[in-house]
């Protein structure tokens, strides 16, 4: 490959990685097909990748793309509405796109030749709102399944290939891309309108937005088998996905939170495994791999937010847990009084039985396993055959000296918790009494 | 698009028969608040809408080999509720729903028209 052929692939990666949300807000605006919009978005930059290293890149690469991208969308509305005739639907769009003022693309064509996008204003000209803002809303619009709007929000905000995202869900890449196109069909079947939502609802979307980012980043670490590298990098996508949340929203104490959370829970990712993919708890692992600069810009987010309510409320909390541990030189300065009293706190706000196992193990750090073991037995009573319990229980009583309680705990553990890095770290646990 | 909002169940509200005539005439202000507001609102009409008579006066009927058989209904428990639909016109599911806010706080199941044009 020639240096010009290899210099075009670069600016296609690059302009794929600034601009993907964007054009495809700006397509799903004008068409109003998801569904349609995606795949075309797809082909105009598969074609760009045949085409450019040979014929040169476009003076407006962007503006290409959206171009490109249009007329497909237009040929797959054509090929519809044939088996439909809808021919006055064909005529508006026609003209939709003949008409230079409306289209962006045309902005983008007669703007300056060479500009390259910029990543941060990520606003195209003469258009009032980011067209990424209501990409995002549609993305988590709470008329669909919970389940799959964190893998939507991933691949059209980022435009995260559809195979990553099943690594990170850890299912087939037809399966994801089954469920996207699902979730696309009803997105459409429905009416989702391509709008910002109705101030009157828009804390409970925002909240919706922050929910689904959570869920594509707690992903990448859940603790089962899976290309490990592939999923903790996908899960870096949910780092920068909260950001720009937080960016294109301002002043929204819950992404502000989260994106603090998510930073300071990801700044420790390069030792959280071993060489061999097994896991290393909190207390063994190499600190000095964590990424400072990113626990700093953590921190920073952090401390300017207030104590609030709600699910904001609940990720502030986390986020206060994740800097004490991320702020401690070593595993043995950690503040465990100040995370048991965060958990605390979090525990009254939620009630949740899984919060209450993490406050269990604080207070074991502070004042000793007895203390902490009478902290799990009321989560325990939650949580029945759940081997988190069963594990906590285990390494209190290791650390009280009651092996063979610990061996039992050990066992209930291993019985209860999935195949896995888990797993396994749990019978070398039990191997090492 | 057009939308079917059927109301299934009395959700949050108390049963229609359980009210007295003020609370009855307040919920059915509310019918007359929805119909206002989708007036009001452009791109939004009701193209239709009933109350439906209770699931004692409902009737089944079942074509099987080519035989008709009628019985009392409803077709299914689910369906005890059924009290009523509105056939409205929306350019999208957000305004619908914020719309169909004004309305007593039913449960309502919203089915996207298909367009067979």
């Amino acid at each position: 490959m020639s240096p010009a052929e290899q210099d075009a692939h670069l600016l296609l990666a690059d302009v794929y990685r600034a601009d993907w949300g964007r054009l495809l807000g700006g397509l799903i605006r004008r068409h109003g097909r998801p569904d349609l919009a995606e795949d075309a978005l797809a082909e105009a930059f598969a074609s760009a990748s045949a085409s450019w290293p040979a014929d040169g890149v476009p003076a407006n690469p962007p503006g290409w793309l959206a171009h490109v991208a249009s007329r497909r969308v237009l040929d797959a509305l054509r090929h519809e509405s044939t088996a439909r005739a809808k021919a006055p639907l064909l005529a508006v769009a026609e003209a939709v796109l003949a008409d230079d003022d409306g289209f962006p693309g045309a902005d983008l064509r007669r703007g300056v030749a060479g500009q390259s996008p910029s990543p941060a204003a990520g606003r195209l000209p003469g258009v009032d709102v980011d067209d990424r803002l209501p990409l995002l809303f549609m993305a988590t619009h709470p008329a669909l399944a919970p389940e799959v709007r964190p893998a939507l929000a991933l691949r059209f905000v980022l435009g995260v290939p559809t195979a990553d995202i099943a690594a990170l869900f850890l299912v087939p890449t037809a399966t994801m891309a089954a469920r996207l196109t699902r979730a696309k069909g009803r997105l459409r079947a429905i009416g989702v309108g391509f709008t910002m939502p109705d101030p009157q609802v828009w804390p409970e979307r925002v909240d919706d937005v922050a929910r689904a980012i959570y869920l594509a980043f707690t992903a990448g670490y859940a603790p089962r088998e899976g290309e490990q590298v592939v999923r903790v990098a996908v899960a870096g996508e949910a780092v920068r996905l909260a950001a720009l949340a937080a960016h294109l929203l301002p002043g929204q104490p819950v992404l502000d939170a989260l994106t603090a959370l998510l930073v300071l829970q990801h700044a420790r990712r390069d030792a959280r495994a071993g060489p061999d993919g097994d896991l290393v708890r909190l207390a063994d692992q190499d600190r000095s791999t964590w990424h400072a600069g990113e626990i700093a810009v953590g921190l920073a987010t952090l401390t300017r937010l207030t104590p609030g309510t709600g699910y904001a409320e609940e990720l502030r909390l986390q986020a206060l847990v994740a800097a004490f541990h991320d702020t401690a030189p070593a595993s043995g300065a950690t503040d465990w009084a100040a995370i048991a009293r965060t958990y605390a706190h979090l525990e009254n706000l939620t009630g949740s039985p899984i919060v209450r196992l993490n406050r269990a193990v604080a207070v074991a750090e502070f004042a000793g396993p007895m203390a902490g073991l009478a902290v799990l037995q009321a989560a325990a009573d939650q949580l029945p055959g759940h081997h988190r319990v069963a594990v906590v229980r285990a390494e209190l009583l290791r650390r009280d000296g009651d092996h063979e309680g610990a061996r039992t705990a050990y066992g209930q553990a291993v019985a209860t918790c999935p195949d896995g890095p888990e797993r396994r770290h749990l019978l070398r646990r039990l191997a090492s009494l | 698009m057009k939308y079917l909002v059927l109301l299934v169940g009395d959700g949050e509200e108390a049963p229609w028969s359980s009210l007295s005539a003020d609370e009855q005439a307040a919920l059915m202000q509310k019918f007359g608040e929805f119909g206002a507001a989708c007036t009001a609102r452009e791109g939004v009409a009701i193209l239709g809408g009933e109350a439906l008579g209770g699931p004692e006066d409902a009737t089944v009927m079942r074509t099987r080999a080519g035989s008709v058989t009628l019985t009392e209904g409803p077709y299914a428990e689910a369906l005890e509720g059924l009290g009523g639909f509105y056939l409205v016109e929306s350019p999208d599911l957000d305004t619908l729903v914020e719309l169909l806010q004004a309305l007593p706080r039913y449960d309502m199941q919203i089915s996207p028209v298909l367009d067979m044009a």
